[in-house]
């Protein structure tokens, strides 16, 4: 079942969400985002009224499974393509902030 | 040239037969509807980008092969593609703020097989930022406005294709339609919009939304074009292993269609014609069902009783899809970087600053929805009521052939109207959303008008794989209702 949110609790839950989706929100932004996730929830979940036991979830909108192809090697980009678009880099390597002190 | 002025507004057919008669060549005619959008698309806001000097190069170039004797079906046709299109050195921007700068390295599917093809690529039409909206206003660009009424929105999110092909500064253009981004905006702009069946046409190369959903498909003038670009830009590819392997209709499907609908059984879905619907949207689409009765087809109702919850799995499912999708905007490989001292930092600042509110407001219910505890509750129940809407619709095709309905439940909305109530902008979906969920073919095509001139369209839903069926009605439909009307031409430089 759904579990119930009060609205209190809605925007330390858009705030622990926004986090899981690396998004720095700043603190202004947090309340609208927390009515509209409020409203747009209320409204999905009218889908508990549906009994659903023993249905099989469509992922897939066409019966299309376990495709293959021939394992072998075939020319993509190259690495100064791959590149390109990137903000920053060196030596042919994407520059990200340094990770390790 | 005498007929200079009308040459943006042709169809691709007509343009074929005349670069065939060779009474216009490619580059004369590119040169035409790059004047055209020079001089009106300032007042329309339909592309993002135009690259004039690789349309002219494209142009000699299908010359050239001409003059060797060559023939492609679309050789020296000017086209239009939504910024989410993969399209080689070219900007692929989706119209957000994160992909500023990015070109494409490499050519979705549906571009290589226009370029084979020989169309001319003109530039990047505007949209809802990743596919996002139903009006074009969450461009990060600016809005599109409506060629009809410049005060209305161009409807979304594939909003600047629908008003370019409408305006005439494009002669056909590909979108994308995750929820009825194609067949909306076309509905809002008196154009025809096709969304193939899921699988249809190759994913590879477009800026993925909701990837159990999306599709591309034409935009076009007519519903022969639509099934010429079809033609082009369908069947199986390598590269995207959800497409599939299926008998393509031949580029004459609409052409060849008988002009009667005997022995079509056509279902008018009674939930599709919903309380609130604006009345002149409903007597034109009954008017144009009354035409298609006329043209011997048998009309019955039928019902698809899931179709009040097809929204909220929409929402659920597409959600969950692209906060898994937008994941790989990270300021690392692509795009916008907003700089800061560790690389956790950098993603959230970069990501907060590159993507807009619909936008967010998308990742944050995905990223909720899926989030520990959430699954099983939101997205796993979403996707099994999707299977209910999916058994409606195979119920339903056990009594008829086609479908037809609304495309959606009022004509083009004032620019402004929805933006602060997103969820009465994703009601607004609700008659396009089921094909998307099931995995239908389904097309929009102008049924009249209303009295304030608003374009109205009818929507026609196939089974999976049908779009010759689909296509072949939708042509004697629009043979019926008479030529094509175009909305009013404001001048107003680019």
């Amino acid at each position: 079942m759904v579990p119930d949110h009060p609205t209190s609790d809605l925007a330390g839950e858009v705030r622990r969400v926004a986090h899981l989706a690396r998004l720095a929100l700043p603190d202004e932004e947090i309340p609208r985002f927390a009515r509209d996730l409020e409203r747009i929830l209320a409204h999905v979940r009218q889908l508990q009224e549906l009994d659903v036991e023993g249905v099989e979830p469509t992922a897939h909108a066409m019966p299309v499974t376990n495709v293959f192809r021939a394992d072998e090697p075939r020319p993509g980009l190259t690495r100064e393509d791959a590149l390109a678009n990137a903000p920053a880099s060196r030596a042919g390597l994407f520059l990200v902030p340094r990770i390790l002190e | 040239m005498s007929r200079a002025a009308d040459v943006a507004g042709w169809t691709v057919a007509e343009a074929v037969e005349r670069l065939d008669a060779e009474e216009i060549s490619s580059v004369e005619l590119a040169q035409a509807v790059l004047e055209a959008i020079g001089r009106r698309d300032g007042a329309i806001g339909a592309y993002l980008h135009v690259d004039a000097d690789a349309a002219l190069a494209a142009a000699r170039a299908a010359d050239e092969r001409r003059s060797r004797g060559d023939r492609a079906p679309l050789l020296g046709v000017p086209i239009g593609l939504k910024d989410n299109i993969s399209e080689q050195g070219q900007p692929c921007g989706c119209a957000s703020r994160i992909l500023r700068g990015y070109r494409a390295p490499y050519d979705a599917t549906v571009v290589r097989r226009l370029r084979e093809a020989g169309a001319v690529l003109l530039g990047r039409l505007n949209m809802d930022e990743f596919a996002m909206g139903s009006s074009t206003e969450n461009s990060a660009f600016g809005p599109t406005r409506n060629p009809w009424d410049r005060t209305r929105v161009p409807g979304g999110s594939s909003g600047g294709a629908a008003a370019a092909v409408a305006a005439d500064i494009a002669l056909a253009a590909l979108g994308s339609d995750t929820g009825g981004s194609i067949r909306q905006p076309a509905s809002f702009c008196g154009c025809v919009g096709l969304k193939p069946t899921y699988g249809r046409v190759s994913r590879y190369g477009l800026v993925a939304f909701a990837s159990s959903l999306d599709q591309i498909g034409p935009l076009t003038k007519s519903v022969d074009d639509a099934a010429l670009l079809l033609s082009v830009i369908a069947g199986r590819d390598p590269m995207d292993s959800t497409s599939l392997d299926a008998p393509v209709p031949p580029a004459d499907v609409a052409r060849t269609a008988p002009d009667t609908l005997q022995g079509l059984r056509i279902g008018l879905p009674v939930e599709y014609f919903i309380p609130g619907m604006d009345a002149e949207v409903e007597a034109a689409v009954r008017a144009a069902i009354a035409r298609a009765a006329d043209l011997g087809a048998e009309v019955r109702e039928v019902r698809l009783p899931h179709t009040r919850y097809a929204v909220a799995v929409y929402y659920l499912v597409a959600t969950a899809e692209c906060s898994a999708n937008l994941a790989r905007y990270d300021g690392v490989r692509y795009g916008l970087r907003v700089p800061a001292e560790d690389v956790i930092e950098q993603y959230g600042r970069t990501r907060a600053a590159g993507f807009g509110p619909e936008v967010k407001r998308r990742i944050i219910l995905g990223t909720y929805t899926l989030s520990a505890g959430y699954y099983d509750a939101y997205y796993l129940r979403a996707q099994k009521v999707r299977t209910l809407i999916r058994r409606d619709f195979e119920a339903a095709y056990r009594e008829c052939d086609l479908l037809a309905a609304p495309v959606t439940p009022t004509p083009a909305f004032r620019l402004g109207e929805n933006v602060d109530d997103p969820l009465n902008m994703y009601l607004g979906d609700i008659l396009t959303i089921p094909a998307n969920l099931a995995g239908l073919c389904a097309i929009s095509l102008p049924a009249g008008r209303t009295a304030s001139g608003l374009p109205v369209g009818l929507q026609l839903i196939a089974p999976p794989l049908e779009e010759a069926r689909l296509l072949r009605a939708a042509a004697a439909l629009e043979r019926a209702m008479g030529p094509r009307e175009r909305p009013p031409r404001t001048e107003e430089a680019r």
